[in-house]
C-alpha cells in the first residue's frame, strides 16, 4: 500500500497495524513531504528524523512479533515548539528560550501519543511566548498558510496549523490560551479541539497563563481528533490543573446521532464584528444541524477584556525577569504588550478573575437548555501576512488583537471546543462547536456529522 | 508634551526594576492604554463582595 498526503490517522494506523503498510514507509513519508514543501510553508523548526526513525522501525518490528500496538500506530505527528522534546531547548518560539539547556524528557502528552504508537517528527513554529494569533515570528520567519502563502497561519499554533492543514502530518499538537488551537484551525481549513480546561496534561510544556492554557490536538478529521484525544487524557500528578477525572472515551460515541442535541447559535458579541465570509460559515452549519435558535451570551464583550487583561497580567508575570535582563531579545511587539501587562494594578486582576467566576455560572445556566453553541472561530479568513489593520464592522481595527474576538470569551471559562473547518473559497474558515464542560464528546459528535454531511471538511492544500 | 500615562508607567517602571528605554515609550504606552481600558470595562461590573475569584487554592 502507498501512501498519499491527505490520508487520516486512522488510515495510516489501520493500514500499519493490518500490515498493509509499514510505519517506517508511513514516517519516511511524512518525512519526504516535510522536506518538499516546508521550505514554503515554514511550519517545522526542528525535523526529528533519526528519532522518528526510530520509532517506527520499533513499531515494525512489534508487528512482526505479533505484538499488540496502540490505536495510533505508525502514525507520525509533530508538536508546537513550547512541547518538551528531549534532547532539544524548549524555544517556546522565542530567540531566549534557545540558551536553555536541552530538555531531559518529552512532555506528558508526546509521551501517551507515542505510546499509542504514534511517532514523532519534529516541532513546529509558533507565535512567541504564545502571545499570538498571526503565526509571524520574528526570530523564525511566518508559519505559512497552505492554501495560500502570502497568508497567515494564523497563532500562536501556527506551524500546528500550518503542517496539518498541508498535509505534512495528519496530527499536530498545540496550545489554546485564547484561541491559539481554533485561530488556525480555522485559517488553515482544519479540525482542532480545545478540551476542557484541566482535561490534559500540561506537565513539561512552557507556559504562557498557567489559568487559562489548555494543550489539544489538530487533525484533518473529527475521527483523528478523538483518536489523538483518547489516547491523551488521563490525570497527571504533574500538572496541578489537571482533572482527576477517569477517562472518557469520545472516539466510541462518535457516530451516535445527533438528533438528541439542543443546538443553538451563540448570539450578540458573537454576530457582531465578523466579516461575511463567518456569516456564510455560521449559516451552513446552522442549517445542516437545523439550528435556529439563537442564545445570547451575557457579558461576552466584558468577559473577553477579562480574558484580556488576565493574559497580559499573568504573563508579564512569567517573563518579568527575562524583560528586566534580555528585553533586548524579545519581539519588540510582545515585549512592549508584556511590560504594559506589567503594569496593570493589581485589583484590575483580581476582579477579572472574580468576573471569570461570574460569567462562568452564566454558561452553566444556558448548559442547562441547550446542549452545543456555534459562533465563529474568526472574524474573517486568512489574512495578508503582516497585514496591521482590518475594518470590522466598520470600524478599523489592529488585526493582531483582534483576531481571537470571538475564541477568547469561550476559553476565558474553559469551555471544550471543536473548531470546524467549512471549505469556502477561496479559502476556508472556522466555526466553534462548544459544548458544556467535560463533553468533548458531544462537540466532536456534531463534528464527525457536519464532515460526514459534507459542510465541513479539511481541504486540500490550495498553495503548494 | 508628556502623554498622561507617562508619569505613571515611569512610576511603576523604577518600583518594578523593569526599564523601558524612550523608543519603546510609545508602544508600552499604547499597549498600556488598550489594557486599562479593557480593565475599567471589568472594573465597572458590579459583583457581590462575597464572590470567589475563578481559581481556588486547596490546601
Amino acid at each position: 500500500m502507498t501512501t498519499k498526503p491527505e490520508m487520516t490517522a486512522s488510515e495510516i494506523a489501520s493500514a500499519v497495524a493490518g500490515g498493509k503498510m509499514s510505519a517506517l514507509d508511513a514516517t519516511e513519508a511524512a518525512l519526504a513531504r516535510i522536506k518538499q514543501h516546508d521550505g514554503v510553508l515554514n511550519s517545522f523548526t526542528d525535523v526529528t528524523a533519526d528519532r522518528a526513525r526510530a520509532k517506527a522501525r520499533a513499531i515494525d518490528a512489534d508487528i512482526a512479533a505479533g505484538k499488540t500496538v496502540g490505536p495510533l500506530a505508525g502514525v507520525p505527528f509533530a508538536v508546537k515548539n513550547l512541547f518538551d522534546v528531549a534532547g532539544l531547548p524548549t524555544r517556546a518560539g522565542s530567540k531566549i528560550n534557545r540558551d536553555l539547556a536541552p530538555a531531559k524528557r518529552d512532555a506528558t502528552l508526546i509521551e501517551r501519543m507515542e505510546a499509542a504508537g504514534a511517532v514523532l517528527v519534529g516541532a513546529l513554529n509558533m507565535g512567541e511566548y504564545a502571545y499570538d494569533f498571526t503565526g509571524e515570528n520574528i526570530h523564525d520567519g511566518p508559519s505559512r498558510n497552505p492554501h495560500d502563502t502570502t497568508r497567515m497561519s494564523g497563532g500562536s499554533s501556527g506551524g500546528s496549523g500550518s503542517a496539518v492543514g498541508g498535509a505534512l502530518v495528519p496530527i499536530a499538537l498545540g496550545s489554546d490560551t485564547n484561541g491559539s488551537i481554533r485561530v488556525p484551525s480555522s485559517f488553515c481549513g482544519i479540525f482542532g479541539l480545545k478540551p476542557t480546561y484541566g482535561r490534559l496534561s500540561r506537565a513539561r510544556s512552557f507556559p504562557f497563563v498557567a489559568s487559562l492554557d489548555h494543550l489539544g490536538p489538530f487533525a484533518r478529521s473529527a475521527a483523528d481528533l478523538a483518536l489523538a484525544y483518547d489516547a491523551m487524557q488521563g490525570p497527571d500528578a504533574e500538572d496541578s490543573a489537571c482533572t482527576t477525572r477517569g477517562l472518557e472515551p469520545t472516539l466510541p460515541l462518535i457516530t451516535n446521532p445527533i438528533s438528541d442535541l439542543r443546538i443553538a447559535i451563540a448570539g450578540g458579541h458573537f454576530q457582531k464584528n465578523v466579516f461575511p465570509e463567518a456569516v456564510e460559515a455560521i449559516g451552513r452549519v446552522a442549517k445542516a444541524l437545523g439550528a435556529t435558535q439563537v442564545v445570547d451570551i451575557p457579558e461576552a464583550s466584558r468577559a473577553r477584556a477579562a480574558a484580556y487583561v488576565i493574559t497580559t497580567t499573568e504573563g508579564a508575570s512569567l517573563h518579568l525577569d527575562r524583560l528586566r535582563k534580555r528585553p533586548n531579545d524579545f519581539d519588540p511587539a510582545v515585549r512592549d504588550r508584556l511590560i504594559a501587562g506589567a503594569m496593570v494594578p493589581a485589583p484590575m486582576v483580581d476582579r477579572a478573575q472574580k468576573f471569570r467566576r461570574w460569567y462562568r455560572a452564566q454558561l452553566a445556566e444556558i448548559f442547562k437548555s441547550v446542549d452545543v453553541l456555534l459562533a465563529p472561530a474568526t472574524p474573517c479568513t486568512a489574512p495578508k501576512l503582516g497585514q496591521v489593520n482590518f475594518n470590522l464592522d466598520g470600524v478599523e481595527l489592529p488585526v493582531r488583537a483582534n483576531i481571537g474576538i470571538h475564541t477568547q470569551p469561550i476559553s476565558f471559562v474553559g469551555l471544550p471546543v471543536v473548531a470546524v473547518p467549512v471549505p469556502l473559497e477561496p479559502l476556508p474558515i472556522g466555526v466553534q462547536i462548544i459544548a458544556a464542560p467535560w463533553r468533548e464528546d458531544i462537540a466532536l459528535r456534531v463534528a464527525h456529522t457536519l464532515e460526514k454531511m459534507g459542510v465541513a471538511a479539511a481541504p486540500a492544500p490550495r498553495g503548494l | 508634551m508628556a502623554e498622561p500615562l507617562d508619569d505613571y508607567i515611569d512610576a511603576v517602571s523604577k518600583a518594578l526594576a523593569l526599564p523601558v528605554e524612550e523608543a519603546w515609550r510609545p508602544s508600552v504606552r499604547a499597549n498600556l492604554d488598550v489594557s486599562l481600558r479593557l480593565a475599567r470595562l471589568v472594573d465597572e461590573f458590579a459583583l457581590p463582595d462575597e464572590t470567589e475569584p475563578a481559581p481556588i487554592f486547596t490546601a
